[in-house]
């Protein structure tokens, strides 16, 4: 006997602040929370996204490319890119290395992949925000 | 960015990244202040937590 589900969501309104929130929160991280008016929570995550990806690269972490065609590069690469503007940045000023030459290279390599998906968690949170499904 | 290079040891490397993350998690699971600072804490207090108890388990397992 089939039973029926309640659906208890709701279609939300794309607004453009739904859209832009997240979005200028991957560009810069913080950036979407500057944009909702959370400057204390914009500037933490900010200054954590930010320390944590250059503290990877003082010590001397490798920056993925994209197109390597190792999956495992591939995924790092996608983790990296998550840091938006700061990843092209390094990216276009050729900072960073490509191999690990180091043992504690290894930890700054995980570092800016941290970074990276801790500042789209925080960009998912700034279009919960954007949406009202947050405070 | 090469100049000067910064060596951390394995544990103020997992000390460093656990205090940015759990800044970030906090901030992002919880809704009100005093929650996001104390889901900040749990976090922090699990990573470090399970850097230690997994120490003292690669520990047991080299004896």
């Amino acid at each position: 006997m089939p039973t029926e589900i309640a659906s208890t969501t709701e279609p939300i309104a794309v607004t453009p602040l739904g859209v832009a929130a997240p979005l200028i929160g991957w560009l810069i991280p913080g950036g979407g929370h500057f944009l909702l008016r959370r400057y204390v929570r914009g500037g933490l995550i900010f200054i954590s996204v930010i320390c944590l990806f250059f503290l990877g690269l003082k010590m001397q972490g490798k920056v993925y490319a994209p197109n390597t065609g190792d999956i495992l590069d591939m995924l790092g690469f996608l983790g990296d890119l998550g840091a938006g503007l700061v990843y092209l940045l390094t990216k276009g000023m050729g900072w960073g290395h490509s191999a690990v030459e180091l043992a504690s290279a290894d930890y700054g390599t995980k570092f800016m992949v941290i970074a990276g998906l801790l500042n789209v968690i925080s960009a998912v949170d700034a279009h919960h925000i954007a949406i009202g499904k947050k405070d | 960015m090469d100049s000067g290079y910064l060596s951390l040891s394995h544990f103020a490397a997992a000390l460093v990244c656990a205090f940015f993350a759990s800044i970030v998690l906090g901030i992002t699971h919880r809704n009100t202040t005093r929650d996001m600072v104390r889901y900040g804490a749990y976090c922090f207090t699990l990573f470090v937590g399970g850097v230690i108890v997994a120490g003292w388990v690669m520990w047991l397992i080299r004896r």
